[in-house]
């Protein structure tokens, strides 16, 4: 079983009288453990197709299984559980909260699920911030951490709840490109010794050396797919 | 629920709540002290008759429901008398004059009140020439055993005790019997002087006669061929010159006030939603609900209202302390709840203007967005 089946899903927004085609007949499915990076230029319909796959826009037509569950017709509510539970997010910058240190952003999901950061939560979460290289700085408040931290704690939050799988939407694009290949590097081994499916959207080619397999989105439709060998 | 994300959020950014706080806190100060002269000047102006144990206060019908004006004669108490469901009748009189106090040089205010059915807190009416002095006038030199010199004529009251809450216009009461009353007011204002058995205002205490259709004031009215005027204790409070006007006029700015609360509040957390719009769009792509993050809004005005009361309560209290005792400023318990209750209304209400803003937060808009 696919961690995520993505069936002939359309989207369609509707501007006035127009109808405008963000998502085009797109199949795409990821295993357990694959990195997919997703690249297309600027309005090609790659942050619409990530939204869908995260549960956070549903397809105007087709079919989204995640993990075996069919978010299709889930409702608002169904969908902000279901994110909750099964996805982990990662944006491209300044998306953590500002007046928690980094172990409490990491505790945020935590205690969104209905949990009071005890002692088992912050043991989880001072595990994947030593893994991650940032053990000594649990206590610093995001404006004491360079771009690159605050994207890994990024990557611990959204790894905080054992996710099958984690979207990224364009994580490097703040970084300069030395701090951007260690963050990938990172995303890279993170997800492997997981076994957890990663969908990397991007559109600096040099990324895609980093996924299984590069997908690319052009006007809403997907293109080739190849099966990429990972440099890592 | 868990509240500890906003709770942190107080804690540890606590200056981007302290322009509202600060602006609440002014504000509460300034409820406290408007509703303070409000309770300054009605309990002032209204002791002496809130004081009365009376089912009824009996005016002539010609009077306006003023005691300075009215006149009952001793027929028409003997109507009032006879009526069934009337149980006790006493006269009751005002007349407010300046007082010469021993070791003072500037008269005190008081209010010779004659009576007969002893109001609350007062004693039985005392022998002629002595009163009973509400303690208010100690602030103005009077002591216990002072023989006072009431109005032009210098009549002498000698005051034997003290009793609380009977000012009467303002001015502290001097409670004394009706025939210490009569005296003062034929020897200072002879221009309205009364004749024996003759009172201003007749307090009454009974109920409706068995089977009668009308109220017991009407009830005495009619029993009066429409003499008299007969008003509840709770109307002839607000009968009194002024009071209504006062209370009115007040409260029209105690409430606008409490409208300014609630737009700065709402106008305060629909700007820092605004500025959080991207942080919500994050939390909601990660699981949090609209619920959960406008109980975050709504905590977070609560404990800047509670702050703000407690900054505003703490400098209204000063403020009074250090107001000369001559201003009717009185801050009394209620008055506190009614402030912190009507802060927390309006916290409550004005942070509920960011519910629409923190509803209309897409979570997909975390996606896509660089800042």
């Amino acid at each position: 079983m696919s961690v995520l089946e993505m069936t002939d899903v359309r989207k369609v927004y509707r501007s006035g009288d127009i109808d405008i085609v963000a998502l085009d007949h797109a199949t795409l499915q990821v295993e357990h453990g694959e990195i997919v990076a997703l690249l297309g230029p600027s309005g090609s319909g790659k942050t619409t197709l990530l939204s869908i796959a995260g549960g956070l826009l549903t397809p105007t037509e087709g079919t989204v299984v995640v993990n075996g569950n069919d978010i299709t017709d889930h409702d608002a509510k169904e969908l902000t559980g279901f994110r909750r539970e099964n996805i982990g997010f990662v944006f491209q910058s300044v998306n953590l909260v500002p007046f928690l240190n980094a172990e409490e952003n990491l505790l945020v999901v935590d205690e969104l699920g209905g949990g009071k950061g005890d002692k088992a939560a912050k043991a989880r979460a001072r595990g994947l911030l030593d893994e991650l290289g940032l053990g000594h700085r649990a206590k610093n408040m995001p404006a004491q951490l360079s771009g690159g931290e605050r994207q890994r704690v990024a990557i611990g939050r959204a790894l905080f709840n054992n996710p099958k799988l984690v979207l990224f939407d364009e994580p490097t694009s703040a970084l300069d490109t030395k701090i951007g290949a260690q963050v990938m590097e990172l995303i890279h081994s993170e997800m492997k010794a997981r076994d957890t499916a990663a969908i990397i959207v991007t559109h600096d080619r040099r990324m895609t050396e980093y996924a299984d397999r590069t997908v690319e989105i052009v006007d809403g439709r997907l293109g080739a797919a190849g099966l990429q060998t990972a440099a890592h | 629920m868990s509240i500890t994300l906003p709770l942190r959020e107080l804690r540890r950014n606590p200056n981007r709540f302290l322009v509202a706080t600060i602006v609440l806190a002014f504000l509460t100060t300034l409820l406290l002290f408007l509703g303070g002269l409000l309770d300054g000047l009605y309990l002032g102006s209204t002791g002496a008759i809130r004081a009365q144990k009376a089912d009824a206060i009996v005016y002539s019908a010609s009077a306006r429901d003023s005691f300075l004006r009215s006149r009952i004669t001793p027929d028409i108490r003997a109507d009032v008398e006879a009526l069934d469901g009337v149980s006790e009748v006493g006269g009751i009189g005002f007349v407010l004059l300046g007082a010469q106090v021993p070791g003072e040089s500037d008269l005190a205010d008081v209010a010779v009140a004659g009576y007969e059915l002893a109001p609350k807190g007062v004693p039985a009416p005392p022998a002629d020439g002595l009163g009973v002095a509400d303690s208010r006038l100690q602030d103005q030199g009077v002591s216990k055993g002072d023989t006072i010199l009431v109005g032009p004529a210098e009549t002498p009251i000698t005051i034997t005790g003290w009793v609380d809450d009977t000012g009467y216009l303002l001015q502290g009461s001097v409670w004394v019997n009706l025939t210490t009353w009569r005296a003062v007011q034929n020897a200072n204002r002879p221009d309205s002087a009364v004749a024996d058995g003759v009172v201003q205002a007749l307090v009454v205490r009974g109920a409706p006669a068995a089977g009668s259709s009308l109220s017991f004031t009407a009830g005495l009215d009619a029993a009066t061929d429409g003499a008299t005027k007969s008003l509840t204790v709770a109307d002839a409070v607000l009968a009194l010159p002024g009071v209504k006007q006062q209370k009115d006029t007040f409260n029209q700015i105690i409430y606008t006030t409490l409208f300014v609360v609630l737009a700065v509040v709402g106008l305060f957390f629909s700007l820092l939603t605004l500025e959080r719009i991207g942080l919500y769009g994050v939390l909601k792509a990660i699981g949090a609900t609209t619920r959960r993050l406008f109980l975050g809004v709504l905590v977070q005005a609560i404990i800047v209202a509670v702050i703000a009361f407690a900054i505003g309560s703490g400098m209204a209290i000063a403020a009074a302390a250090a107001l000369p005792a001559s201003l009717p400023l009185q801050l009394i318990p209620s008055r506190f709840v009614f402030t912190f209750s009507g802060l927390l209304v309006a916290a409550i209400l004005g942070s509920a203007i960011s519910l629409r803003r923190v509803t209309k937060v897409e979570p997909a808009s975390a996606i896509g967005t660089t800042s």
